[in-house]
């Protein structure tokens, strides 16, 4: 029983290890493992960073595994591959930014979508038990370079002056309303897009860890640590299916979340590069 | 029982205020998604374009809910 415990620890299911008899619900501290590499210079590792390593890794040698000899007749793992690029290509780039815009911005949105999602599925995989972009500078990163992508798809395209133009003033306004709606468009295009992106991305990974935590720990508890609970321990049950449902529907988040954050920064690039706002 | 206190409420009071923030979120991704359904409805053919539409539209109501729980969070 005890050695179940030290696992689950190990997994990442619960942070604390002591068996007092007591429910731990998850906290923050979740997101702040111990460093285990490196430990008081810049380049202190813990568990999380390791896991995003891991996720890039993967990604590149399945990427190069699936496209090391590429054929006319494809393969099993280059037309995955194929498959894979296509949909970000058909379902995401074409149709916001239509085929030739697409194809500039094509190699930038599907590495952001295929990072995201290498690192939002670390959260559901045993052993890892959590998301590379549910610390907060991962999203950041993302988000800064389609932040980079839009202003610069926009200058190059219109020039400095015509893009603030195009993205603060409104066409068919009444001028005088220009007072009041170009300080909110500078807002809402220049400072709230990026930062919603990013906040939208972490707090969505973080929430389904607490909650994949929640059911894993109140099922611990149940089962294995709480003293004196008798047939209320039978409650265990629905928390251990709860918690696979949840991790089904992570998988799903995951995927979704790698979508929602290509889509908009393709939409952001295509409105810096419209004629009219 | 100090018999000024009517009701003695322990436990984390930002539970409740993750409750109501939810609330709202909740109704725009429901009429969101409700219209998407009728929109496809009326034309089958729009409901690729629809779709992206729809999750565009659900990711801006869907960040007020998750901004709920940051604030449970940092509160």
């Amino acid at each position: 029983m005890v050695s179940t415990a030290t696992l689950a620890a190990h997994l990442g299911f619960v942070t604390s290890t002591h068996d007092d008899g007591e429910f731990h619900p998850p906290t923050l501290a979740e997101f702040f493992p111990p460093a285990i590499f490196f430990e008081g210079t810049p380049f202190e590792m813990n568990r999380i960073v390791l896991v995003r390593l891991l996720a890039v890794a993967a990604l590149l040698l399945l990427f190069y595994i699936a496209l090391r000899r590429t054929t006319r007749v494809p393969g099993r793992g280059q037309t995955i591959a194929e498959m894979a690029i296509d949909f970000v290509k058909v379902q995401i780039v074409d149709q916001i930014l239509g085929e030739k815009d697409g194809r500039r911005f094509l190699p930038l949105l599907a590495a952001m979508f295929f990072g995201i999602l290498a690192m939002n599925i670390t959260g559901i995989i045993p052993g890892l038990n959590i998301a590379g972009t549910s610390i907060f500078i991962v999203p950041v990163v993302f988000a800064l370079a389609g932040y980079i992508a839009f202003v610069y798809a926009g200058i190059k395209q219109h020039g400095g002056l015509r893009f603030f133009k195009n993205q603060l003033f409104l066409p068919g306004v009444p001028w005088p309303m220009h007072f009041i709606l170009a300080p909110v468009e500078l807002l809402n295009v220049f400072i709230v897009r990026p930062i919603s992106l990013s906040l939208r991305l972490l707090l969505n990974m973080m929430v389904g860890h607490l909650l994949l935590v929640l059911c894993f720990a109140a099922t611990h508890f149940l089962f294995i640590t709480g003293e004196g609970l008798g047939f209320a321990s039978a409650f265990g049950v629905l928390t251990l299916i709860g918690g696979i449902v949840m991790t089904v529907i992570e998988f799903a988040v995951a995927l979704l979340q790698a979508y929602i954050f290509t889509l908009l920064s393709a939409v952001y690039i295509q409105q810096s590069v419209a004629e009219e706002h | 029982m100090d018999p000024s206190i009517i009701v003695d409420v322990t436990g984390n009071l930002n539970t409740i205020g993750y409750g109501l923030a939810a609330i709202g979120p909740g109704i725009g991704v429901g009429i969101v998604a409700g219209k998407t359904v009728e929109a496809m409805a009326r034309q089958p053919e729009l409901a690729g374009r629809l779709q992206v539409t729809m999750f565009l539209g659900i990711a801006f109501a869907e960040l007020l809910a998750f901004i709920g729980v940051a604030l449970f969070f940092l509160g």
